[in-house]
C-alpha cells in the first residue's frame, strides 16, 4: 500500500516539476522513487494486508506484481531518457501520465472488489489514450490513439457488463465473496449469471489482446511513438494479465467448467494467429506486436491448464517476456531514429554499425523465441511441463508448432544484422545511458536465465 | 418497483447494450460511435441500480456514480483526441482511419 501511495506521489511530483522548474532531475528523481516503492513492498511481505474494507489486497501475488511493474517502470524511464531528452515538449506531462498508469496497472494487481479493477483499467487506459496520441503531429499516433480509445471504451463496456450481472446473481462486487457465494449457490445460479461471466471474459480478453479480440493490438502497436509502445507492451500487459490472473484464479474458480472450454479456444487462436502472421509483416514494431500478442498465448495455455497453480509460471514467463521486450524496444528506438515506420532493412549490418545494440537486440529476440540459456526458453519449458502434467498435451504441441514459427521471423531480424550489407556505412552513436542500459539488459538476461527459482518462487 | 420481477430490467439493459454495440460495429462517424459507446455504459446503470433496489445493497448505486465519473472522463479524453483528428484529416469518418494496416 505505501507503494501505491509513493508512486501516486511521483506522478504529483512530476507535475510539479514543471512550475517548480526541476524537470532536469525529473527522470532520476522518478527511477529513485520508483525503487523506493519497490524496496517497501519487502516490509508487507507475508502480511497480506486488506485496504479500504476489502477493496484492496495487497497478498503475496499483489506485492510481486507491484514489484516486477516497478522493476519494468524503472528500466523503461532508463530507455526513455533519451527520448524525453529529444522531445522536451510536455515533459512533465507525459512522464505524469505514464506514471498515472503505473498507478492503474498496480491497482489491477492488487484488487479484491471489482470497483477497483474496473478504476485501475480506468486510470491505466484513460492516461494511454493520450500517450498514443502524443505525437500529435503524426497522423499514425492520432490513429493509433483513436483505435485504442475506440476498443478501449468498447471493451469496458463488455467488462462493465459483465460485473452488473455478475453483481446482480452474487449481490456482491467483492470477488472472495462471489467465490464463496458461487461455491455454496453453485446450483441456483441464474442463467445471466454465465452471460456476466462471459461478457467479463470478453471484456479482459479485450485488455490482454487475446485473439480473436487483439485486433487493436498492431495497430495501435504500430502506431504509437516507439517508446510508448514499449510502455504498452511491458508494464500494460503485466497489470491486464495480473487483472485477468486475479479474476478467473480467485473470484470465478468454482464455475471454472463455464468458462475453461472458451478459454481454451482462445489460447489455442492466441497461439496459432498471431504467430504466423508476423512471418508476413515487414515492419518490425508490427512483428514485435504480434510476438508480444503471441506470448499472451503461452500465459493463457498456463492458466488454462491449471488456473489456481500457475501464479509461479505466469510470473517468471512475464518477467522474462517484460526484460527481453524493452531490451528489443530499447534498441529499435535507438536504430528508428526520426523516422516513423521502421522495417527490416533499417536493421541490415547493424552489428557492424554498432556491436553492442546488435548482441543486446540478439539476446532479447533470441530469448523471445525460446532459445536456451535465455530466460524465454525456461519460461517456455515451464508452461509445457505445467500443461502436461495436467494433460493438456494436444495444446502444448501446437504451441510447440507455433513457437517454432516465431523462431522464423525472430531470426529474419538476426540474419540482417549479421550478414546484410548496412544501408548507411556509418557507426551508429549511442549515449553512455543507453550502453549502460543494454549492458544490464544483457546481464539481467542471463542472470534471470541461470537463476529461474529466484523469480519462481516469490509466489509459488 | 418489486412488482416488476427482475427479469425484464436484464432484458431492457441487454436491448439497450445490443443496440450500442450494433452502433459501434455498423456506424461510420466517430461521434455517433461515442453516443453509442455512452449507450452501452448507460444500460449497464440501469441494470446496476434495478439490481441494487432488488438486492437492497447501496453497493450497485455507487457503483453507477463511479461509471459516470469515468465516463465523463473518458469521454473528454476522446473528444479530445476526435479533435486533433478532425485538425489532421478534415473528417469524423473513421474509414479514413486506414494507414495503419498489415
Amino acid at each position: 500500500m505505501n507503494a501505491l501511495l509513493v508512486i501516486c506521489g511521483l506522478s504529483i511530483v512530476s507535475l510539479l516539476a514543471e512550475i517548480a522548474n526541476f524537470k532536469k532531475w525529473l527522470t532520476a528523481i522518478v527511477i529513485l522513487g520508483l525503487a523506493a516503492a519497490a524496496a517497501l513492498l519487502v516490509q508487507d511481505w507475508n502480511t497480506s494486508v486488506s485496504y479500504f474494507s476489502d477493496m484492496l489486497v495487497f497478498d503475496n501475488f499483489a506485492l510481486a506484481f507491484t514489484g516486477l511493474l516497478a522493476f519494468i517502470s524503472i528500466l523503461w524511464f532508463w530507455m526513455a531518457s533519451d527520448y524525453f531528452q529529444a522531445q522536451p515538449h510536455h515533459r512533465t506531462d507525459r512522464t505524469s501520465l505514464i506514471i498515472f498508469s503505473i498507478v492503474g496497472a498496480v491497482l489491477m494487481a492488487s484488487y479484491n472488489n471489482m470497483a477497483m479493477l474496473f478504476l485501475g483499467i480506468e486510470i491505466l487506459s484513460l492516461s494511454l489514450y493520450v500517450l498514443a496520441g502524443s505525437n500529435k503531429d503524426s497522423l499514425f499516433s492520432i490513429e493509433a490513439a483513436f483505435k485504442y480509445f475506440l476498443m478501449g471504451s468498447f471493451a469496458t463496456g463488455f467488462l462493465l457488463m459483465g460485473i452488473a450481472l455478475l453483481y446482480g446473481a452474487t449481490g456482491s462486487f467483492d470477488i472472495r465473496e462471489i467465490a464463496a457465494f458461487t461455491t455454496s449457490h453453485a446450483d441456483t445460479l441464474p442463467s445471466f449469471f454465465y452471460a456476466g461471466v462471459l461478457m467479463l471474459l470478453v471484456g479482459l480478453a479485450f485488455k490482454i489482446s487475446a485473439v480473436p479480440f487483439h485486433f487493436w493490438a498492431p495497430d495501435v502497436y504500430g502506431g504509437a511513438p516507439t517508446t510508448v509502445t514499449a510502455f504498452m507492451s511491458t508494464v500494460v500487459k503485466i497489470g491486464a494479465l495480473a487483472a485477468f490472473y486475479r479474476m478467473f484464479a480467485i473470484g470465478l474458480p468454482s464455475t471454472h467448467s463455464t468458462w475453461s472450454t472458451i478459454l481454451m479456444v482462445i489460447t489455442v487462436l492466441t497461439l496459432v494467429l498471431p504467430n504466423i502472421t508476423a512471418v508476413y509483416q515487414s515492419h518490425v514494431k508490427r512483428i514485435l506486436a504480434y510476438s508480444s500478442v503471441g506470448h499472451v498465448g503461452y500465459i493463457l495455455l498456463a492458466f488454462t491448464a491449471d488456473p489456481t497453480g500457475a501464479s509461479g509460471v505466469v510470473y517468471y514467463y512475464l518477467a522474462s517476456y517484460a526484460v527481453a521486450s524493452i531490451a528489443a524496444f530499447s534498441v529499435l528506438h535507438l536504430v528508428e531514429g526520426n523516422s516513423e515506420s521502421i522495417t527490416i532493412e533499417y536493421f541490415n549490418g547493424l552489428f557492424k554499425r554498432n556491436p553492442l545494440l546488435a548482441v543486446g537486440l540478439t539476446i532479447a529476440l533470441l530469448s523471445l523465441a525460446g532459445i536456451p540459456p535465455f530466460p524465454g526458453f525456461f519460461g517456455k519449458y515451464m508452461v509445457f511441463a505445467l500443461a502436461i502434467a495436467q494433460g493438456y498435451t494436444p495444446l502444448v504441441i501446437v504451441a510447440v508448432v507455433t513457437s517454432l514459427i516465431g523462431v522464423y521471423y525472430y531470426f529474419r531480424i538476426i540474419i540482417a544484422m549479421y550478414f546484410q550489407e548496412p544501408q548507411q556505412a556509418t557507426p551508429l552513436p549511442v549515449s553512455g545511458a543507453q550502453r549502460a542500459l543494454a549492458f544490464v539488459l544483457i546481464i539481467l538476461s542471463f542472470a534471470l536465465g541461470i537463476f529461474p527459482d529466484a523469480v519462481l518462487s516469490l509466489i509459488q | 418497483m418489486n412488482a416488476l420481477p427482475i427479469d425484464y430490467y436484464v432484458w431492457l439493459s441487454a436491448a439497450l447494450f445490443t443496440i450500442g454495440v450494433l452502433g459501434v460495429l455498423y456506424r461510420r462517424n466517430a461521434i455517433i460511435i461515442f453516443m453509442c459507446i455512452e449507450l452501452m455504459l448507460n444500460a449497464v446503470n440501469l441494470l446496476l441500480v434495478a439490481f441494487s433496489s432488488r438486492l437492497n445493497d447501496p453497493s450497485g448505486q455507487v457503483f453507477v456514480f463511479f461509471i459516470m465519473a469515468v465516463a465523463a472522463a473518458e469521454v473528454a479524453v476522446g473528444l479530445a483526441i476526435l479533435v486533433t483528428m478532425y485538425r489532421s484529416t478534415r473528417s469524423t469518418d473513421i474509414n479514413i482511419l486506414n494507414r495503419l494496416k498489415w
